[in-house]
C-alpha cells in the first residue's frame, strides 16, 4: 500500500514536474567535454587528443529527432603524443592547418535507438573535403548537464589526412579511433 | 662480480668468441643506426628505424644476459705473464664497465621511449611493459642520459679495441688471437 503511494506521488511529480521543466541542453561545456583519439604507429598504439573545439548543441530529450548540433575542431590543438609528431601533422601532408584550420560537423538527422542511445547522422568536412558520417551517441543526463559520449573510427585516407610519404598504411594505420565526450547544460 | 674458484682456462670457448662478436657487431651497428637516425626529419623511414633501432636494443638486452651468465659459468684465460700490475687493474676495470653498460644503454632507451610515451614491442609482437609515466621533460632528460651513455661506452670500446691491437701489434702476446682464432692459423702459416 504503502509503495502504491509513493509510486502514484512520484508519477504525479513527475507528470507536473515535466511540462513545466521541459529540458534542453544547449550550452557548451568545453572544459568538461574532451576529443580524444588513438591511432597506431608502426602497430604500437599511441595516444592523442584535440585541446581547443567548439560545439552548438541543441537538444531537447522529448524531441531528439530536432536535436541540431555544430562541431568545429581547431586542428592545430593536436597533441598527437610528441612535439615531432604536431609539428608534422599540421603540416600540408596531414591537416594542412595553415590551409585548413578548423574540422567540422554538421548534423543531418538524429535518431532514437534507446537506452538513452541516438543514432547521430551529419556532414563533416575535414581538409576541404566533405563526407556522410553516422555514429551512436549515448546520452547521459546529470543534474542540469547532459554528456554526448560516443566513439567512431575514421579513416584517415578519406580525407587525405597522411598524404606523400605517408600514404602507406604501413607505419601510421588508416583507422583512427576516436573518442568524444560533449557536454551541455540547461540554461 | 664474483667468478667461480677454478683455475682460468687456456682459451675462450666457442660460444664466449661467438657471443663477443655478435654483440660487437651488434652494438657497432645499432649506435650508428641511433646516430643516423635522431638527426632526421620525422618520416615513416624514420618510425621505422627507430622500431628497428628499439628492436636490437632488446636482442642485444638479451644476448648480455646471456653471456653474462655463461661468463660466470667459464673463466676467461688469464691475462698474459708479466703484463704490469696497472694494466692488468685497468684491463679488469674496462670490461667490468663494458659489461656494465651493455645492460645500462639498453635499459635507458626502454625508459626514454617509455618516458616519451612510445612504447617498445619486441619485433612488434612482444610488448616491454612502460615502466614510467609519460612524461616529456623526463624524457628529454632520459634522452641525454641515453647518449651519454653511449658516447661512454663507444670510448671504453675503442680503447678496449686500441689495447688489444696494442697487445697484438707491440706486446706480441696472444690477448687479441685468443679473441680472434683465425688471425692465429693465418699467422701459424706465414
Amino acid at each position: 500500500m504503502r509503495t502504491t503511494l509513493s509510486s502514484l506521488a512520484l508519477i504525479a511529480s513527475l507528470l507536473t514536474a515535466a511540462p513545466a521543466h521541459a529540458v534542453e541542453y544547449t550550452q557548451f561545456q568545453a572544459a568538461k567535454s574532451s576529443l580524444s583519439f588513438v591511432y597506431k604507429q608502426m602497430n604500437l598504439p599511441v595516444d592523442g587528443q584535440f585541446k581547443s573545439f567548439r560545439a552548438k548543441i541543441a537538444f531537447d530529450p522529448a524531441q531528439p529527432a530536432a536535436t541540431k548540433a555544430e562541431f568545429e575542431i581547431d586542428l592545430a590543438s593536436i597533441d598527437a603524443g610528441s612535439k615531432d609528431a604536431n609539428d608534422e601533422v599540421a603540416g600540408k601532408a596531414w591537416f594542412n592547418t595553415k590551409q585548413f584550420p578548423v574540422a567540422k560537423f554538421v548534423t543531418s538527422s538524429v535518431k532514437p535507438l534507446g537506452n538513452n542511445r541516438y543514432e547521430v547522422a551529419g556532414k563533416m568536412s575535414i581538409k576541404g573535403k566533405t563526407l556522410d558520417l553516422a555514429t551512436p551517441v549515448t546520452v547521459t543526463q546529470q543534474g542540469n548537464s547532459a554528456s554526448f559520449d560516443g566513439s567512431l573510427v575514421l579513416k584517415r585516407a578519406d580525407y587525405a589526412i597522411g598524404d606523400g610519404i605517408w600514404a602507406d598504411f604501413g607505419t601510421v594505420a588508416n583507422e583512427i579511433q576516436i573518442k568524444f565526450r560533449l557536454v551541455a547544460s540547461s540554461k | 662480480m664474483s667468478f667461480p674458484d677454478s683455475l682460468p682456462a687456456s682459451a675462450y670457448t666457442r660460444t664466449a668468441i661467438g657471443l663477443h662478436w655478435l654483440i660487437a657487431l651488434a652494438l657497432v651497428g645499432t649506435f650508428g643506426l641511433g646516430i643516423y637516425m635522431h638527426e632526421l626529419p620525422l618520416s615513416p623511414q624514420k618510425l621505422k628505424l627507430y622500431s628497428w633501432h628499439k628492436w636490437a636494443g632488446v636482442s642485444i638486452f638479451l644476448f648480455v644476459i646471456l653471456r653474462l651468465v655463461w661468463r660466470l659459468g667459464h673463466r676467461p684465460p688469464a691475462l698474459p705473464a708479466g703484463m704490469p700490475r696497472w694494466q692488468a687493474r685497468l684491463a679488469e676495470g674496462t670490461h667490468h664497465l663494458l659489461y656494465l653498460l651493455m645492460f645500462a644503454v639498453p635499459v635507458s632507451g626502454w625508459l626514454m621511449s617509455s618516458a616519451k610515451g612510445f612504447q617498445t614491442v619486441w619485433f612488434g609482437v612482444l610488448p616491454l611493459p612502460d615502466l614510467l609515466q609519460k612524461d616529456s621533460e623526463l624524457g628529454d632528460l632520459l634522452q641525454q642520459v641515453h647518449m651519454l651513455l653511449n658516447f661512454s661506452m663507444a670510448g671504453l670500446v675503442l680503447a678496449h679495441a686500441g689495447a688489444a691491437i696494442k697487445h697484438h701489434l707491440i706486446d706480441r702476446d696472444d690477448v687479441l688471437t685468443r679473441m680472434l682464432p683465425f688471425l692465429a692459423h693465418r699467422g701459424a702459416k706465414q
